[in-house]
């Protein structure tokens, strides 16, 4: 059951999206959400569109992995469409009962509202799908190293990112073992009242505590050993660089976004 | 003798529908009878801890049917809970999963769920503590200030607390010292003669599933290999060294004297080991 979450998980790929640079991939998604919260009009959105399934389509990731991920904010995109439906201004009317008054403007405006929260998360999941979470942070940090500047521990912070990505699965794993031997000695999560059920949550927040404190122990003592001293003088084995692939991409955001800015400053 | 477990073309597979699906278990059947001592061996990943984690109930099938006394587990859910009282799973590591404030309450808790009186879940803690070796005086600290061994030891009492008519064990001296190995083995055979119980232990130690088991189930590659008596599997050597498996240290000396053209059957145990040996001497002498 835990195993099924796909919130910032990893398919492994060899696909052109897998293949480019990761920095790259960050900045095309703050590209791509600049342009579609730029976006006003149908042609815009269009372009965002087709931007987007293109990208899902070059980076071989399964339809079906991408709507899952859409399915726990599912609740969210219906009640801020229902929300724009009814709340939004309009002078075209389509049907008005009982006081309630549904228009055109109302109409396109929650499509627009729906539409964008889909976007904004297909396209960030999308980063996520392709890119390792080690990747993603050795990018990260490359990107903020400017700020180093101004003394802030950006190696620091994104080695402290890294180890909380790895050891969200390892821990979800653990908790499916807490829960299962909890569960063999005849724990019952699933009734009894709200305050039953939080006390029954105490036999797996117990261990799980104690084993997350144990691992980042063994974990701070084995770092200790390979004489790891933060990001002064560290060198890497896997040195980013651009490619063409990633120049191409560059090239396309830029015209994604010259595209959608031109349309918006005449007023389309 | 009665079936009391029967495993009928088990399947399981994991992440169905994603790059990471794996079928763990593939058409397992095996049936268990009454009072069996069944060792399971296979390497990491064969499926071993899969197969376990139905028997009582915790994994449901992808297809096929785990039935206790005839009836499916799954069949409704009364009856799948009261599944995980009957058969008692200790885990890998079950030190990892005590939680509560003292030893006897970490005990307790197994019982407590079954809704027992209070006169009946101590008269169990403390047999079940007697069974582990944990003394009255242990029973009132706190687990977390036991010794690894120890804490491993009152881990294995909360489920036989519950008093199982199975008590199944993966891989229960993983981790151990030699002497705290020997305890815990002895503990579930005291368990098992006490209560008459079905075990069925995941091993990697080829000498104790020799030494103790009745039966071996070898399961290789989410299947199931060879189900026999340990004498009949190890005779097959060279399939289980492929396998990635080991053999007794015993058997191996045996192997290694008959290649040197020694007259001797293989054997898998100390015991049959110092008899084929004085029976060797012996006919030597009449020679």
């Amino acid at each position: 059951m835990l195993k099924d979450i796909t919130l910032g998980q990893y398919f492994p790929g060899t696909s052109l999206v897998h293949r480019m640079d990761p920095r790259t991939k960050l900045l095309m998604v703050v590209v791509y959400i600049v342009a579609l919260f730029s976006a006003g009009n149908w042609i815009s959105y269009g372009l965002v569109f087709l931007f987007l399934a293109f990208s899902i389509k070059i980076s071989k990731i399964s339809l079906k992995a991408i709507t899952r991920g859409l399915k726990p904010v599912l609740f969210i995109v219906i009640f801020t469409g229902v929300l724009n439906l009814f709340f939004t201004e309009g002078t075209h009317v389509i049907f008005s009962v009982f006081g309630i008054t549904i228009t055109w403007e109302a109409l396109e405006r929650a499509f627009f509202m729906i539409s964008r929260i889909m976007m904004l998360i297909t396209g960030t999941f999308l980063l996520t799908y392709t890119t390792s979470p080690i990747a993603l942070t050795d990018g990260l940090e490359s990107l903020l190293n400017p700020l180093k500047k101004l003394h802030l521990p950006v190696h620091e912070l994104s080695m402290m990112m890294c180890i909380a990505l790895r050891f969200i699965p390892t821990l979800i794993e653990e908790t499916d073992k807490i829960i299962s031997a909890q569960k063999a000695r005849g724990a019952d999560f699933e009734t009894g009242s709200l305050m039953q059920r939080a006390k029954a949550l105490v036999p797996i927040l117990g261990p799980l505590f104690i084993s997350a404190f144990r691992r980042a122990d063994e974990l701070a003592i084995a770092m200790e050993c390979r004489c790891y001293q933060g990001g002064e003088g560290r060198t890497k084995m896997k040195l980013l660089r651009y490619h063409r692939l990633d120049l191409i991409t560059f090239g396309v955001g830029a015209a994604l976004l010259a595209v959608v800015f031109t349309l918006r400053a005449f007023g389309m | 003798m009665s079936t009391i477990l029967e495993v009928r073309n088990l399947t399981h597979t994991y992440s169905t529908g994603t790059p990471f699906e794996h079928k763990a278990l593939d058409q397992v059947s095996f049936c268990v009878e009454r009072g069996e001592f069944i060792g399971i061996i296979g390497h990491t990943g064969s499926g071993k801890s899969t197969l376990i984690q139905h028997l009582n109930g915790l994994l449901r099938p992808t297809d096929g049917a785990v039935l206790l006394d005839g009836k499916d587990i799954w069949s409704d859910k009364q009856f799948t809970r009261q599944a995980r009282f009957r058969v008692g799973l200790v885990f890998q590591y079950p030190e990892y999963q005590l939680f509560e404030e003292s030893v006897y309450k970490d005990i307790a808790f197994g019982p407590k769920n079954m809704g027992l009186d209070k006169a009946e879940i101590d008269r169990r803690v403390r047999e079940a503590a007697g069974f582990v070796g944990i003394t009255e005086e242990q029973l009132e600290v706190s687990p977390f200030d036991l010794s690894g061994g120890q804490k491993r030891r009152v881990a294995i009492a909360g489920v036989i607390a519950m008093e199982p008519e199975v008590l199944i064990l993966d891989e229960p001296t993983a981790g151990l010292d030699p002497a705290s190995r020997q305890d815990i083995l002895d503990n579930i055979q005291r368990y098992r003669r006490a209560k008459n119980a079905t075990i069925i232990m995941v091993s990697h130690s080829m000498n104790d599933v020799a030494r103790l088991t009745e039966r071996l189930l070898v399961m290789n590659g989410s299947h199931l290999a060879m189900d026999a008596a340990p004498t009949e599997v190890f005779a097959r050597a060279q399939e289980l060294l492929d396998m990635g498996l080991d053999i007794p240290d015993v058997t191996q000396v045996f192997l290694r004297l008959q290649q040197m053209g020694l007259d001797v059957q293989p054997v898998y145990t100390i015991e049959q080991a110092v008899h084929t040996l004085q029976k060797l001497k012996e006919g030597n002498a009449h020679a």
